[in-house]
């Protein structure tokens, strides 16, 4: 390698470095703000202040869903195994939305510690597999655990 | 000896009238190949595999969506590579080729974006998100354009290819970020399900076989048109000079 080349290579090398090194500063420094959604342990440790606008993500409980017969009004509790959070809402839910399913609540806790929701996603976890699998693997005895949303 | 066979082989590589041959020989092989893949790819994609037990059929836009997420971010590989050879040794047919690779990424990114915006709306319920992976993702497509956009800024072609070179240096960090945004932070977007290395994949295997075909097949149609691309380019860039005469003479 001729000397040319030789100081091309140390200039790329430190381009890729020096960008790197900035970047893993840009992302420590912006660590909380790239989270999408915070767990109900979050909001139980109340470290969020409180009226402002927060995603609450965690598993549907089971029993918890209960729909008013008369509108779109639902309530269902929220948990990540550790705590759990009431939510209400009042619109169309997506197709995944079940008990056990990750969801993500966009909204605020309001003072009697009920987490008004104005938007519900469902979240999806990472596992594909046919309906008779599923259904053969309850037979079993091993019903899928429904994986926490991370 | 071999060492010095495998240098001469790979300067005359870099020569334009072989490298314009040998991608011209190239070309339609890669083509099939992903004609054949995607055939098969497809076919299973949509016929063989059974239905997913919570989204039923609409899982099966993932044999496209991933495929191409993939192929977004391998292509960039490919070109930082290609880049860190024409910023060091200024080989003109590497820093053509790795121009040539900014418009099929972005392509695939584009799709990568389309497809998952479009399972998004019925299984999450929005189209679009400000997550992590989501918006790195966007960034890389924008990172695509600004090489595009780099390189057609210049009236010199070397010196544009060289500043552009540069930038896919720079856009390098995003791939790691992109790769590793479900697992750093909390996202909408489902964690990894394929793992090459770490752990179990948690895809039943009756529906990998169409997701290998449709990866290999992205890949060798990345490569062909990559192929493609350059050789289009070099024949312009090199329009008024002999060997395309010849060639061009030659053909007609």
């Amino acid at each position: 390698m001729t000397p040319t080349r030789k100081k091309r290579l140390t200039l790329v090398g430190l381009i890729v470095l020096g960008v790197s090194a900035a970047t893993v500063v840009a992302i420590t420094a912006l660590q909380d703000n790239m989270l999408f959604f915070v767990t109900p342990s979050d909001v139980h440790a109340q470290t969020l202040p409180p009226d402002r606008q927060i995603r609450l993500g965690g598993l549907v409980a089971d029993g918890t869903v209960s729909r008013d017969p008369d509108s779109l009004a639902v309530t269902f509790g929220v948990t990540d195994g550790a705590h759990d959070v009431k939510v209400s809402f009042n619109g169309i839910l997506p197709d995944l939305f079940r008990e056990g399913q990750g969801v993500i609540a966009h909204g605020f806790m309001d003072e009697s510690g009920v987490f008004r929701a104005h938007e519900v996603l469902a979240r999806h976890d990472e596992t594909y597999m046919p309906p008779e699998v599923m259904r053969a693997l309850e037979e079993a005895g091993h019903p899928m655990e429904a994986s926490m949303p991370r | 000896m071999i060492w010095k066979t495998i240098k001469v082989n790979f300067h005359r590589l870099g020569s334009p009238p072989t490298f314009y041959r040998l991608a011209q020989v190239l070309a339609p092989w890669l083509w099939a190949g992903f004609a054949v893949c995607a055939a098969i790819g497809l076919y299973q994609a949509l016929y063989v595999v059974p239905p997913d037990y919570q989204q039923s059929d609409s899982f099966r836009i993932l044999y496209i969506h991933v495929p191409a997420a993939w192929q977004a971010m391998a292509g960039y590989v490919v070109m930082a590579i290609l880049a860190v050879i024409a910023l060091v040794w200024r080989i003109r047919t590497v820093e053509i080729m790795a121009m040539a690779g900014a418009p099929i990424g972005a392509a695939f990114t584009f799709i990568c974006l389309a497809t998952g915006s479009l399972w998004g709306r019925p299984m999450w319920g929005t189209w679009w998100a400000w997550d992590a992976r989501l918006t790195s993702m966007l960034v890389l497509l924008f990172i695509y354009l600004g090489i595009m956009g780099l390189y057609a800024a210049f009236e010199d072609r070397r010196k544009g290819a060289r500043v552009a070179c540069i930038l896919i240096l720079v856009g390098i960090v995003n791939i790691p970020i992109i790769h590793f945004s479900v697992e750093w932070w909390t996202t909408l977007h489902q964690g990894a399900t394929i793992r090459l290395f770490s752990g179990e994949s948690t895809m039943h295997e009756s529906m990998m076989p169409p997701l290998i075909w449709m990866t290999i097949a992205v890949k060798l149609m990345f490569g062909a048109a990559l192929l493609d691309r350059s050789r289009n380019d070099l024949l312009d860039q090199d329009r008024r000079k002999g060997w395309v005469q010849a060639r061009l003479g030659e053909s007609a």
